[in-house]
């Protein structure tokens, strides 16, 4: 009877010390779309370089949201922050860290292929369905130079939901006061016009068939696929293009100790005006996450390439790294991270 | 065995319903009653409205049923009565095969490549604003992809008019159009009209193909050439990224919607078909 015990201890040690081994060799992520080539590019090297392996699912930021929220990844990704009330619907904290930053063009289908100007106003008024045609004598001022045509102007958003949308129309909502109380901000919105289509490729593809169209696209997909570019006049008031240096900057403000925060219309002089930031989501209290310490302290590890060393694969993927004064505030979050009380670094 | 099968059946059909149900509650208890009625869907401010989409899904495959119908009867009654061999009716059937299994995202892509230049020049042609895509090119593309099913019923039914029954009307001096039109018609009318039925089933589903040329705007279309938007193509298009859980519940709600009116429509049909059928 007594050896039976024993063996069955024994048994049940192997297996447990099976199971702890698994959990140990392979981090669980799930979330947003937007950096997954990003993130993967990262995570194969990083699999190299440590030997851990990060399993991460692409299937949307909401996806994300809901499983690290349910406790089934280690950590989870979304292209827009947490409001205040989507972080109540949390049982206990969690933190945003932010990896990259991304912007969102305005892209747009007009003969000569010529890189137009647009202000806040004439944006917020093309997407308003206010200005109706490219002529308009709003549009004529900010681009001198050019002879626009007596042309409709047909808008092309986002059908499918998507953290671009996001960064986009809380842009529109911070310079138009009628954006705000007509339409608002958010990853689906009810658009006063427009055609919709699905992913960037979508849009992409819709703007590139019709004439006279205007739509928005990520800045990695315009770029790699050549597509006009309207430079922005920015809060400064400086017309910005957009490019990956423009984008940094335009991080390089004053910001949150959480790093909750839009990056669209800042006061940064060169920045771009319409970007945002792309996080991963962890509990502060990793224990929360249902994770075991050996895990957490993996998390934290990887959280600290991610944002150090493996910075320097964002540019090569026209994805734009972060600012000096966000990473310092990432650090403290990093930092910050617990088990339980226990210190994770 | 069989009668396990079936009850297996049963079994998914009521779960699949009950799911929905159960995922919908959040939205049914949010937006209640207005949810039929509203005409206004709007996750920012939480206010979810099908009507839109609805219209938009039964504009889009009544039309497309409608375009279709004269194709896929015209290749049924040539397959099923004028040329039931050799190589040119060999060749059709098995052009039509390959209709049905083609993925609809080819069809999508298809559409929006092919189809959509074509309907705005048309649209140019006839001064109306010319998008290309909209209710009248996704119908376009849905006619197309249910051709191959109605045509396939309707040939085997047409196959399965007796023979005795046509050479009798033939030896009172009926022509063969007579024949058509008064012994072959109404002999497989039910299995045609079962053809019509699974088709429109296949189009008051149909997601991919849809959403790449219907224009996904969420205002009822003011015309068949307007942009619109389908049940499940809302669906597919906000689901992946509805971080809130009212708006998860009523996208749930809308696929409820829909599965309620196939469940409808069907029933519908189904009493169309034994009207129609020859008693006796």
């Amino acid at each position: 009877m007594k050896r039976l015990f024993s063996i069955l201890v024994l048994l049940a040690s192997v297996l447990m010390s099976l199971t702890a081994n698994a959990a140990n060799t392979e981090l669980l992520g799930a979330g947003a779309t937007f950096p997954y080539p990003l993130y993967s590019k990262m995570f194969h090297i990083y699999y190299k370089e440590s030997g851990i392996k990060v399993n991460y699912q692409a299937i949307g930021s909401g996806g994300g949201i809901r499983q690290i929220r349910n406790k089934t990844v280690d950590f989870g990704a979304s292209d827009a922050f947490l409001s205040d009330k989507e972080m109540k619907a949390f049982k206990n904290p969690v933190v945003h860290i932010p990896i990259v930053a991304g912007a969102v063009v305005i892209t747009y289908n007009l003969t000569g292929n010529f890189s137009l100007k647009l202000t806040p106003e004439i944006i917020s008024n093309v997407f308003l369905g206010k200005i109706t045609k490219w002529n308009d004598p709003q549009i004529k001022d900010a681009n001198p130079s050019v002879k626009l045509p007596d042309m409709h102007i047909t808008v092309v958003h986002r059908s499918d939901g998507s953290g671009t949308t996001f960064i986009f129309s809380d842009y529109l909502g911070k310079i138009s006061k009628a954006w705000k109380m007509k339409v608002g901000t958010g990853k689906s919105l009810d658009w006063p016009i427009g055609l919709g289509a699905k992913g960037n490729p979508g849009v992409a593809g819709l703007i590139k068939q019709i004439p006279g169209s205007i739509g928005y696209v990520e800045l990695i997909y315009a770029l790699k696929n050549n597509m006009p570019i309207a430079s922005i006049k920015n809060k400064s008031g400086n017309f910005i293009v957009p490019g990956i240096k423009s984008v940094s900057e335009a991080a390089n403000v004053k910001l949150p100790d959480d790093l909750r925060i839009s990056l669209t219309n800042t006061i940064a002089k060169y920045g771009y005006p319409i970007s945002g930031f792309t996080y991963i989501l962890v509990y502060k209290n990793l224990k929360n996450g249902g994770l075991s310490y050996k895990k957490a302290k993996e998390v934290v590890k990887l959280l600290w390439w991610m944002t150090h060393k493996g910075q320097k694969y964002a540019v090569p993927l026209h994805y734009a790294p972060l600012s000096e004064k966000a990473l310092k505030k990432s650090e403290k979050i990093i930092n910050a991270l617990r088990f339980d009380g226990k210190n994770l670094q | 065995m069989l009668f396990g099968a079936g009850i297996l059946l049963l079994l998914l059909l009521t779960g699949i319903f009950f799911t929905l149900l159960i995922g919908s509650i959040p939205a049914i208890k949010a937006s209640g009653i207005k949810f039929l009625s509203g005409t206004s869907w709007n996750p920012v401010t939480g206010v979810y409205g099908a009507v839109p989409f609805v219209i938009g899904t039964l504009l889009t495959s009544f039309l497309a049923l409608f375009i279709s119908l004269p194709f896929s009867f015209s290749i049924s009654l040539f397959l099923g009565e004028y040329f039931k061999k050799g190589a040119l009716a060999e060749f059709l059937n098995y052009a039509t095969d390959i209709l049905a299994s083609i993925p609809s995202v080819i069809y999508g892509f298809w559409g929006l490549l092919f189809l959509v230049p074509i309907v705005r020049k048309f649209e140019l042609s006839f001064h109306i604003l010319p998008y290309g895509v909209g209710i009248f090119t996704a119908s376009l593309i849905l006619a197309v992809m249910i051709i191959p099913y109605t045509s396939y019923l309707a040939k085997e039914v047409i196959l399965l008019v007796p023979q005795d029954i046509k050479e009798a009307a033939y030896s009172l001096g009926a022509t063969r159009s007579e024949v058509i039109r008064k012994v072959i018609v109404p002999y497989s009318r039910s299995g045609i009209f079962a053809g019509i039925l699974l088709s429109l089933g296949r189009a008051l589903g149909e997601t991919m193909a849809v959403t790449m040329v219907i224009g996904n705007s969420n205002l009822i279309p003011g015309s068949i050439f307007s942009p619109g938007n389908t049940m499940a193509s809302v669906i597919a298009n906000e689901f992946t990224e509805a971080t809130n859980d009212v708006h998860l519940s009523a996208l749930i709600e809308l696929g409820l919607l829909l599965f309620i009116i196939t469940g409808i429509i069907n029933f519908i049909g189904n009493i169309i078909i034994k009207k129609l059928s020859i008693k006796g």
